[in-house]
């Protein structure tokens, strides 16, 4: 349709920004209109062809769409939102994206700038609210201001350790003409997004490592927000050293290579927990040590020199103290560390992993994927799932005991296609962020896997997946309760459930309303198809299944205990 | 071990920064003791001083999460001993005090400080020295009737220290390194 013409004198501002995210090359956006933001989305009509907009039913929706849409792609997620309840709905992704380091753009109307500060209809000090959960943002109330202000936004999203950003733009700015002029921003001055990796560092950290008896790298999202899976592997492989992988880290080292020993945290795997407070060299990267992998501090890997490959200068020392601080980007930093890296052997410490393997397999795993319970149980789903799709699909959790028990039994033979709320662990994610994550990877399967409680949280964008007609599949285990606070109940409060039994509607005919077909399974025998059927579909999907009602997710590291004090019942 | 701490940041001009900054103590719980905010010897370029007491180990970490944010240029921390500082105050006594004018002029010299005006109701005196020193002649004063007192934050001077110039240059070579984001 619309061509912009770069001799054309003047355009609104509502033009400027369609026009900086077209020279940013956004080609989607999620959000929701209203009166303040009602001159973009006019001039929005005129450029339908170029940027494809999905409408959402909440904003929440939109800024965890954005999320799923940034961590399968690499690209920044876009939002739009009108001011007052539209902004304020914006924050709970905002402050799940900022502790996630997801890039978000989110660009909300505001009031005339005539009207800032007399409570004015819908006037929400936006920029004050969302101080705390973005890495920046700003406001503009002058049309010529828009341009640099999204090219701006745009380098602080993306740039360094990753993050939202908010752009909040007053009706008049969007009703004044300017010139338009896009510049790209590509340096701020009292901005350092990506310290230069010094190789000093890099020499101190190799003489540990190759003086090392029994190493142990622990990879975070930063492994795959920098890109540096195949360094990551060559490190691993050459020096022979044992790989566990953080929530957001999964899918970063390949699953069934034999120096990857699994998952960290609260319900991780027994011996990647266990052996944490047993190696000589603990070898972080991009990982900030969240409590939930470190358990008691004072207790956590005290016996180890730790090395730490970052971005954030500030996570360095925050938690644990590092012996080596290797400041700057990872694939960088694990380049200049290769070489000086000795080819090493650890048998004797790699067969430590095993055994726990072992221990675990018996203990826990064996009974969770072949359960003789008369009801199915989440892990045998999941797995069952993971053998199906044989580790190939973009799957996009919930929060809860299903997300874990997918952490745990669905092994991500690919970067980037594990999508889970981590630091915020935000209920509702689930369902938006598998939209956002299909709409930017149309060829691939994206299966949400959502709990009874959090899929009904956001579960009005099934209107979404209707209106936009975005084949997800949706799997959800109803355990008629919300599992894993019950877990907790059961476990640390006397069984005392106070409100975690959940009174569920159909879902299956709910899905129906909105188009979606869907079938609901309690039966062992026809899990397995009705699997099939579900992520062979070519259109959005729902299979409900039922799942044991008390079910606990093991191993665990409960609250205050130590890595090494995991209990595997 | 707690210690008193006097933070100098060098920052952009930009609405709202000071905000984003305080945000980093009160999200910690800790509290700000003074807090001053000017533009710094380089046009454009704001400084803000801010007293807090606090251990190493934290003040450590707020000046990293503070250096985080976009604007900021650069944060520095430094203990007493590595600064000169200097706060203000103004003291409003009841003019009664020259009843008693030779001791009130004592209290005044011996205290270093300046009368700033007296009227027939008041007279208000200027000091200029540290924390202490300014309690001190607080004390002193009170015998005669304290109507009002005020106190500027501390203001500081750092002892050794790059000049905010040659730190510019440095830093404009620094973020020109390039954006790196995952793009597959
Ligand atoms: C927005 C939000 N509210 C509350 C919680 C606390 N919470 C964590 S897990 C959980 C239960 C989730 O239940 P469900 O979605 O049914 O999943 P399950 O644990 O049963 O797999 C709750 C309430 C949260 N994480 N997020």
């Amino acid at each position: 349709m619309k061509k912009h013409n770069k001799y054309q004198t003047e355009v609104t501002g509502a033009e400027a920004v369609i026009l900086s995210l077209l020279d940013a090359q956004v080609t989607d956006v999620f959000g929701y209109p209203g009166g303040a933001i009602m001159p973009v989305y006019d001039a929005l009509y005129d450029y339908m062809d170029q940027l494809n907009h999905y409408l959402v039913r909440h904003e929440q929706g939109a800024t965890h769409a954005a999320q799923g849409y940034s961590r399968v792609s690499g690209k920044p997620g876009v939002v739009f939102a009108t001011s007052g309840p539209g902004a304020t709905n914006l924050i709970t992704g905002i402050a799940d994206a900022q502790i996630d380091s997801t890039p978000l753009v989110c660009i909300t109307g505001q009031v005339h700038s005539h009207l800032l500060g007399t409570d004015a209809f819908q006037e929400t000090d936006v920029v004050g609210i969302s101080m705390p959960v973005t890495k920046w943002n700003i406001q503009v109330t002058k049309a010529e201001d828009i341009a640099p202000a999204i090219a701006k936004a745009f380098y602080i999203a993306t740039s360094g350790r990753p993050g939202p950003v908010l752009v909040d733009i007053t009706k008049d700015a969007q009703f004044g003409k300017t010139k338009y002029v896009y510049e790209k921003c590509e340096s701020i001055r009292s901005y350092f997004p990506c310290p230069k990796v010094n190789e000093e560092e890099v020499s101190k950290a190799a003489e540990l490592i190759n003086n090392a008896q029994r190493p142990y790298i622990l990879c975070g999202h930063g492994v795959l927000l920098s890109g540096a899976e195949k360094q990551l592997l060559d490190l691993a492989e050459k020096a022979n050293i044992p790989v566990a992988s953080t929530l957001l880290g999964l899918g970063a080292f390949p699953p069934t290579h034999e120096l990857y020993v699994g998952y960290l945290g609260m319900h991780g795997n027994y011996g990647p927990n266990l052996l944490t407070n047993e190696c000589d060299v603990l070898i972080a990267i991009g990982m900030r040590f969240d409590d939930r992998v470190t358990g008691n501090v004072s207790k956590y890997a005290k016996q180890a020199k730790v090395v730490h490959f970052e971005i954030d200068p500030s996570e360095v020392n925050k938690i644990i103290h590092a012996d080596v601080a290797v400041l700057g980007d990872a694939k960088e930093a694990l380049e200049l560390l290769l070489p000086k890296v000795k080819a090493q052997k650890h048998a004797q410490w790699l067969q430590k992993f095993t055994e726990c393997a072992k221990v675990e397999f018996e203990k826990v795993v064996k009974n969770a994927v072949n359960p003789a319970t008369e009801k199915l149980r989440m892990a045998e789903v999941i797995h069952q799932f993971h053998q199906l799709s044989e580790g190939n699909a973009i799957v996009v959790t919930d929060v809860g005991q299903h997300q874990m028990i997918t952490s745990r039994y669905y092994k991500f033979n690919h970067p980037n296609h594990n999508v889970t709320s981590g630091g915020l662990g935000t209920m509702g994610f689930g369902l938006p962020a598998a939209v956002g994550a299909k709409v930017a990877q149309p060829n691939k399967e994206v299966v949400a896997v959502l709990g009874d409680g959090g899929f009904q949280m956001t579960i009005q964008e099934l209107g979404t997946i209707m209106q936009s007609d975005i084949p997800v599949k949706i799997l959800v285990l109803n355990n008629n309760f919300l599992g894993m606070v019950r877990q907790w109940q059961q476990l640390f409060f006397d069984r005392r459930y106070s409100f975690t039994e959940m009174k569920n509607p159909n879902f299956v005919a709910i899905a129906n309303c909105y188009n979606i077909k869907g079938k609901k399974v309690t039966e062992r025998k026809d899990l397995k198809e009705a699997l099939k059927e579900m992520y062979e579909s070519k259109e959005a999907y729902l299979l409900e299944v039922v799942v044991e009602n008390e079910e606990n997710v093991f191993p665990m590291i409960t609250t205050g205990a130590s890595v090494s004090e995991i209990i595997l019942e | 071990m707690e210690n008193t701490y006097t933070l100098s940041i060098f920052t952009e001009d930009k609405i709202g920064l000071l905000n984003r900054v305080t945000i980093i103590f009160t999200r910690r719980h800790i509290n700000i003791e003074s807090i001053t905010a000017s533009e710094s010897e380089v046009k454009g370029i704001y400084r803000y001083t801010i007293v807090v007491t606090v251990s190493q180990e934290q003040v450590e970490k707020l000046v990293g999460q503070i250096e985080k944010q976009v604007e900021v240029l650069k944060a520095f921390y430094h203990i007493n001993n590595d600064i000169l500082s200097r706060e203000m105050a103004l003291y409003k006594v009841s003019a009664d005090a020259l009843k008693e004018n030779e001791l009130f002029t004592r209290i005044v010299n011996e205290n270093h400080a300046k009368i700033l005006s007296i009227s027939p109701e008041f007279i208000v005196i200027e000091k200029t020295g540290d924390e202490r020193e300014i309690k001190h002649l607080f004390n002193d004063l009170e015998k005669f009737g304290m109507l009002e007192f005020v106190r500027s934050g501390r203001v500081a001077i750092t002892k050794p220290m790059k000049t905010l110039n040659t730190f510019l240059k440095e830093v404009e070579n620094n973020s020109k390194t390039t954006v790196k984001h995952f793009n597959k």
